[in-house]
């Protein structure tokens, strides 16, 4: 398979970035997208160019490193997969690709497709836990937790912290992110005495760094690499308001 | 130079509270006062930088990560194994300890292995208290799964992402202690070197990745939490950026490097389909609860699976192993894998894989159970392959996935240079010659919550090591020995890529140190290293400068070091002329093809010392078991 890839090359945060052209060659259709890159990165170090910056490490969509715009879309246009576990063999021979970083005002542009997602671990450091130290706990058979709040728990904690939600949405609002977070903890009883602290210095936090809020749009579900739903940003808003109700606004 | 392992005396299930209660330790107030400088961020670093955070220790962490969230613990599928026996199926810590031993073919460290055992519960219960979502039955209890080389069902999971959960459970705990203002976390920083001074380790020195800058950090203490190095395979199941830079920098400036040559091949991993490929996925052990493995009874078979019949199929791992079946050791497994394959009965394209087929499993069960059990990893493997799981057998292949060998540690997990500590991977002590599925996680957290916690005040009891000016010589060295590493790679200006250099040694690696071994192959393939690297050395490629984000220069450093530890792990591998685990030295064979021990020359440690360009020495530390009577392996 053949393709043009117009590519964006960014030298750093400060300096204006564009999209450069580049053919490429000889892909196989069961080469990953990230595998094609590799090949154009192998080619342009040969040729004493400088390589592609774009985060990857785990290449099986778990570690949530890899962040780039493809034609548009946050990982590209396969639903449910990270642009690690995209093949070649969906896309058309011969096709245009345009790839670029995820894009969102929190997130600054380090070089080329690389950005910084710190903002999240902000996020996470303002109440994305319970609070356990180590040695405290007792014997994990003493709580007992239904399959079905187990599993709700499950689904929310699947988020792999890469940040096409907050990419895909018109207002950069990193709802799905905050609210798959406290979703994890505030369905399991052990999450409970956080409740409400939780979701309001995360949201704070979240507002602090500059993401938008929800208004509606779902791209972030539609982009989600866990296809993360929609109704945990519902269940957010209800621990919210229950948390306003009970310490006041 | 005697190795102390520092094991304490008495009766094995007392040794460990009893050191505890030996141990002296540090006046809270006093606590801030030292510094304790983490390297890695995984199940092992990061459970331990926040377990000594909430301490009180002034703790800095380092990760090459942008967030300590993306440790490649994080890919860990199926389990983590505990003594709860909350299935009231016989398990007990004397069980998972004996599993444990057995499984490493008695060459892991008996107290330590014991001690894994006994914390096991505890690690259920402190995830559990952190919000981590183990699967749970409808009866609102913890469910459990089997694993391989063992009886009993003692696996926590969480659907097939346990490592990731366990790691976001490590993750939110360091969080909080950030959050809190009790650890300091440099991410984007990787270590480059230790810094050693008056013999005692004393600090790091680290490249920070967006921008080249070389610094050093001095403490009290270094932890390394590392990982293992199994990506000196190049091909393996390992991410990307996984090496063994750090490990490999503190073995050169004095920490012994304990059993390189126990390197793990994971029996089921998604064949590669072709030379371009960067890395190989795993397709976790669970899979091995319901899925059967087999190949055509003849070689050279060229019907499609389902066309093949019953009676021209060889379920070979239940023929062999009647009692383990499916659930055999890796090691057994991926060496019966490609015994099969050898003699012409492999299945794919290459003819070097094998089925992994749910066809019973999906008449016995429903798909409606498979999925709820295996969904994810469905999904995944028919992303990758572009076939439905649930209609073609899988197929499989062995891959590099794990290294019991590493640094050398005694029983408080602390390098034969004193205050330098390794944890997880990155140490040696306690899966012998070959680990069992489900137990790496069980390790990294068993050292970080509730190992090192205690006996880093072995270390600290002696005193605050003296104040370290930051202009002293050793750290100017270190700094400058870091520099002068990256400008010698960036004026060779050769022609070959460091990927391309490092595709080579993993050939090589994989060819004659990989599965199978013999005297013969593991000569030529030390000769060939030494050439690979003498070519790196004369013919890399660097593009750019260090004053951005320039992936060639990392990938240039850790492979340099890639090509210096790999004749470590030939060499380890050619001078333990027995088989144990997943070390197969074909000279070394039972009629059957089953490993063979040498109890008498080889039940012992082989821990190596650098000495400079002359040949490492290597040293010994009796493995004294004194619980456990040495026996023979089987899982027939």
């Amino acid at each position: 398979m053949k393709f043009k890839l117009h590519i964006w090359r960014q030298k750093d945060r400060s300096t204006a970035g564009h999209l450069v052209d580049y053919n490429i060659e000889g892909v196989e259709p069961d080469m990953s997208f990230l595998e094609m890159l590799d090949i154009l990165n192998e080619d342009l170090i040969s040729k004493g160019e400088e390589p592609v910056v774009f985060e990857y490490d785990c290449r099986e969509g778990i570690c949530g490193c890899c962040s780039l715009t493809i034609n548009g879309i946050p990982h590209g246009h396969q639903k449910g997969t990270t642009v690690c576990e995209l093949y070649m063999r969906k896309f058309r021979d011969g096709q245009d690709i345009t790839i670029e970083p995820f894009r969102a005002g929190p997130f600054p542009v380090i070089r080329d497709l690389m950005v910084d997602r710190s903002a999240l671990d902000r996020i996470m450091q303002a109440g994305g836990f319970i609070s356990v130290g180590a040695g405290r706990a007792q014997d994990a058979n003493t709580m007992l937790i239904s399959k079905k709040i187990a599993d709700l728990s499950m689904d929310a904690a699947q988020c792999i912290g890469c940040g096409a939600c907050i990419a895909a949405c018109p207002n950069n609002s990193a709802m799905l992110f905050v609210a798959a977070k406290t979703s994890q903890y505030n369905y399991l009883p052990q999450g409970q005495p956080e409740k409400f602290a939780r979701v309001r210095s995360m949201i704070a936090q979240m507002e602090k760094e500059g993401f938008g809020y929800c208004s509606n749009h779902y791209e972030c579900e539609a982009v989600c690499p866990k296809q993360i739903s929609v109704q945990f940003i519902a269940k957010f808003n209800r621990d919210y308001l229950a948390a306003a109700l009970k310490e006041g606004a | 130079m005697s190795l102390d392992s520092k094991v304490p005396s008495g009766p094995l299930e007392l040794k460990w509270q009893k050191h505890k209660d030996n141990i002296k330790p540090i006046n809270p107030a006093n606590k801030r006062k030292y510094k304790v400088l983490v390297v890695g961020t995984g199940l092992a670093g990061g459970s331990a930088a926040a377990s000594l955070g909430e301490l009180g220790f002034d703790v800095e962490v380092f990760t090459y990560h942008d967030s300590a969230r993306r440790a490649h613990s994080v890919a860990a599928q199926g389990g983590i194994n505990a003594a709860k026996n909350y299935q009231n199926d016989g398990d007990s810590v004397w069980r998972l300890f004996m599993d444990t031993i057995k499984g490493g073919d008695y060459r892991a460290r008996e107290a330590n292995t014991y001690r894994l055992a006994e914390l096991s519960g505890n690690i259920i219960d402190q995830a559990t208290a952190q919000g981590v979502p183990f699967a749970r039955e409808y009866g609102g209890y913890l469910d459990n799964r089997s694993f391989g080389g063992a009886l009993v069902s003692r696996t926590f999971y969480a659907r097939g992402q346990t490592g990731q959960q366990l790691l976001l459970g490590v993750y939110s705990g360091l969080s909080r202690q950030v959050g809190a203002g009790h650890v300091k976390m440099h991410p984007r920083q990787e270590m480059l070197d230790l810094i050693v001074i008056d013999g005692i380790a004393r600090g790091i020195v680290t490249r920070d990745l967006t921008n080249g800058k070389i610094e050093s950090f001095i403490g009290d203490t270094v932890i390394l939490a590392t990982g293992g190095y199994a990506n000196v395979f190049f091909l393996s199941t390992l991410a990307l950026h996984c090496n063994a830079t750090a490990i490999w920098r503190a073995y050169k400036k004095g920490a012994f490097f304990a059993n390189p040559c126990f390197t793990q091949i994971h029996p089921t991993c998604i064949p590669q389909h072709g030379e371009y490929q960067s890395k190989l996925t795993l397709m976790s052990e669970s899979l091995r609860n319901d899925g059967r493995v087999w190949v055509p009874k003849n070689p050279g078979e060229t019907r499609p699976p389902d066309k093949i019949p019953e009676e021209d199929r060889d379920y070979f791992l239940e023929r062999l192993y009647p009692s383990y079946g499916n659930l055999s050791p890796r090691d057994i497994a991926s060496r019966a894998a490609k015994r099969m394959c050898d003699e012409g009965r492999g299945v794919g394209k290459s003819r070097q894989a094998v089925y992994l087929d749910f066809s019973d499993a999906l008449n016995r069960l429903g798909k409606k159970v498979i999925d709820d059990r295996y969904g994810n990893l469905f999904e995944m493997y028919e992303r990758i392959v572009d076939e439905n799981p649930y209609k073609v057998p899988m197929m499989i292949y062995p891959a590099p996935h794990y290294t019991m060998g590493g640094l050398w540690v005694d029983y408080n997990l602390m390098s034969n240079i004193p205050g330098l500590f390794v944890l997880g991977e990155a140490n040696f002590s306690d899966h012998g010659a070959n680990r069992l599925g489900a137990s790496a996680l069980m390790q990294g957290l068993a050292d970080g919550y509730f190992i090192i916690p205690y006996t880093i005040n072995t270390y600290f009891s002696n005193g605050k090591p003296p104040a370290v000016p930051l202009d002293h010589p050793e750290i100017k060295k270190a700094e400058s020995d870091v520099k002068e590493r990256i400008n010698k790679l960036i004026s060779i200006n050769g022609k070959e890529t460091p990927t391309a250099l490092h595709r080579k040694l993993g050939k090589v690696m994989w060819n004659y140190v990989g599965m199978g071994r013999n005297e013969q192959g593991l000569k030529f393939a030390i000769n060939q290293i030494q050439e690979i690297r003498d070519e790196f050395w004369h013919n890399l490629k660097i593009v750019g400068n260090d004053s951005y984000v320039n992936p060639v220069i990392e990938k240039a450093l850790r492979v340099a070091d890639f090509m210096e530890l790999a004749e470590l792990v030939a060499l380890d591998a050619l001078e333990r002329d027995e088989s144990c685990g997943a070390h197969f030295r074909e000279e070394h064979q039972t009629p059957e093809g089953e490993a063979l021990r040498d109890d008498e020359h080889f039940a012992h440690v082989a821990a190596w010392e650098y000495n400079g360009d002359n040949k490492p020495i290597r040293h010994k530390e009796e493995l004294i078991y004194e619980f456990v009577q040495l026996a023979t392996r089987s899982y027939k």
